[in-house]
């Protein structure tokens, strides 16, 4: 109640306070001017940050869509298929990071930085995995980089048609976001190693055992000059690994002991759906 | 190439990163110093006998940026100008705290608000982006904010000096002030919050001001300056 009355004391006084100072309050005042200039600056600013944080997600999103997709080559016959069918899905990200990057001309990348991160963070775990399930390795940044370089014709790029040149624009990911994303693919290929266990792969789990300690070694390099988050997910990847490392334990111990269609049940893996057939084979 | 061969090469790009964060760091800390002896200097304008001679301390203030201007100038050069926006959080705290002082300094000498060509010119850095080392505009702004509340404070201290004439001219200035950042979409960041703290800086120089008429105390001096 009092607080109430306080508040209409304040309204009148204002007006009281805004009759003596009308003058400046004008619209052709320098201080109002200048704020005008100040709002569309900001406007301009924050609507930039906001179709960033929108492109991202689709990223995200289509990056994940990817990844499930990766997934399912332990399970399936035919890995080239799903390898390009992954490629195709990759190619549309692409796509959405050329926007980011026409989004970027002539900024600061570090500026929006944090707009978009998670998407690329993303992007790098999908297209690493890819690379890893067709190559065994781990794809260089300078791979990922050479990727994102788009090419736009020039009624695309300018409205006015004032460029005329096709003109290249590149996207360059910062190694902190790939460090972080290669961090989210340990995790990945944690998932596929058990489950490849589920289908009787006997293969798989010790390349990427191998793998991950390699990917570890190189964590423990970095150690404690990394960002905050690298140190985070460090912890992830330790599990991850103990995890990895586990499987291949059981596998070399009991392994030849276990008939390799029953494998599934030691590892009480969830994908334990298998093809009795292609377990033998 | 290798796991190991990648890792080493983001080690070296971490490490490098790391050193040029520790330059700043050291520029920042000298900037933050002389920050504060600008502050100082400033602050005895609230006391009854600063007062009198304000343009003196202001001369003393504009002779201490000429430091900040040495500072700013070895701050440009530890990283690479385009990626300003990289290390911005290391030194935008002071750079804030210096748009308050060149705001506060402009505004003891012409009671105008200080523009954002004028702070850059004051610390010898750019407006704008492309041309080098710059003043944010949430920056300058958040420098503004600060100088509201500083304000209300110099308006009741000026009242208990005797210079009953000086609040209406900062509630006015305020006032201004109040109108333009409304102008302004502001989005939920510290910018916004602190832009949330000036109406209660409104709100006590509006009771100064109050306090002042209701006693006609702000009409006498009037009447007195007109004499």
């Amino acid at each position: 109640m009092s607080k109430r009355e306080d508040e209409g004391c304040a309204r009148k006084r204002r007006t009281e306070a805004g009759q003596r100072s009308e003058d400046c309050m004008n619209p052709n005042s320098v201080v109002i001017s200048a704020f005008k200039v100040f709002q569309q600056e900001l406007d301009t600013r924050y609507d930039k940050y906001e179709r960033l944080v929108k492109i991202s997600r689709d990223v995200t999103i289509e990056s994940k869509r990817t990844i499930f997709l990766l997934h399912r080559v332990a399970s399936v016959p035919d890995v080239e298929e799903i390898l390009n069918e992954a490629e195709v899905k990759l190619d549309g990200v692409r796509q959405k990071i050329g926007q980011i990057a026409e989004e970027l001309r002539g900024e600061d990348l570090h500026q929006f930085h944090r707009a978009f991160t998670p998407g690329i963070q993303e992007y790098v775990e999908a297209v690493s995995f890819h690379h890893f399930i067709r190559h065994r390795s781990l794809i260089s940044l300078e791979e990922i980089n050479a990727r994102l370089v788009f090419i736009r014709d020039n009624n695309k790029a300018v409205g006015e048609g004032t460029f005329s040149s096709p003109c290249v624009l590149t996207f360059q990911i910062t190694p902190t976001d790939y460090l972080l994303g290669v961090a989210d693919l340990t995790g990945e290929l944690m998932r596929m190693c058990i489950s490849s266990v589920g289908n009787g792969d006997m293969d798989t789990p010790f390349q990427l055992s191998g793998f991950l300690r390699q990917i570890h070694d190189g964590f423990s390099l970095i150690g404690n000059t990394g960002p905050y988050e690298v140190s985070k997910k460090l912890h992830a990847l330790r599990q991850s690994l103990g995890k990895v490392e586990d499987a291949c334990y059981t596998l070399r111990v009991r392994g030849s002991e276990i008939p390799k269609h029953m494998l599934a049940d030691v590892f009480s893996s969830r994908a334990a759906h298998i093809d009795p057939d292609d377990a033998m084979a | 190439m290798s796991v190991t061969e990648m890792f080493s090469y983001i080690q070296g790009f971490l490490s490098a990163d790391q050193d040029i964060r520790e330059d700043i760091r050291k520029v920042v800390q000298g900037l933050e110093q002389t920050a504060r002896e600008i502050l100082t200097v400033l602050q005895s304008v609230h006391q009854p006998t600063g007062f009198k001679d304000i343009p003196s301390k202001c001369l003393k203030a504009r002779e201490l940026f000429c430091t900040v201007r040495n500072h700013t100038g070895e701050l440009k050069t530890k990283f690479p100008v385009e990626q300003y926006y990289r290390y911005h959080e290391l030194w935008r705290f002071v750079l804030q705290r210096l748009a308050f002082l060149a705001a506060f300094v402009v505004y003891l000498e012409s009671e105008a608000l200080v523009t954002r060509e004028e702070v850059a010119k004051i610390l010898a850095i750019e407006v704008d982006r492309e041309k080098g080392f710059h003043l944010d505009v949430e920056d300058y702004l958040a420098g503004v904010l600060i100088l509201a509340s500083e304000l209300s404070r110099l308006a009741v201290n000026s009242v208990t000096a005797g210079d009953y004439g000086r609040p209406l001219r900062i509630s006015n200035f305020i006032n201004e002030l109040d109108s333009g950042f409304r102008l302004l979409n502001l989005k939920n960041d510290p910018l916004r919050k602190r832009y949330d703290g000036l109406k209660y800086d409104v709100k006590k120089i509006e009771e100064v001001v109050y306090d002042l008429s209701i006693r006609g105390l702000a009409k006498e001096q009037e009447a007195g300056e007109e004499k």
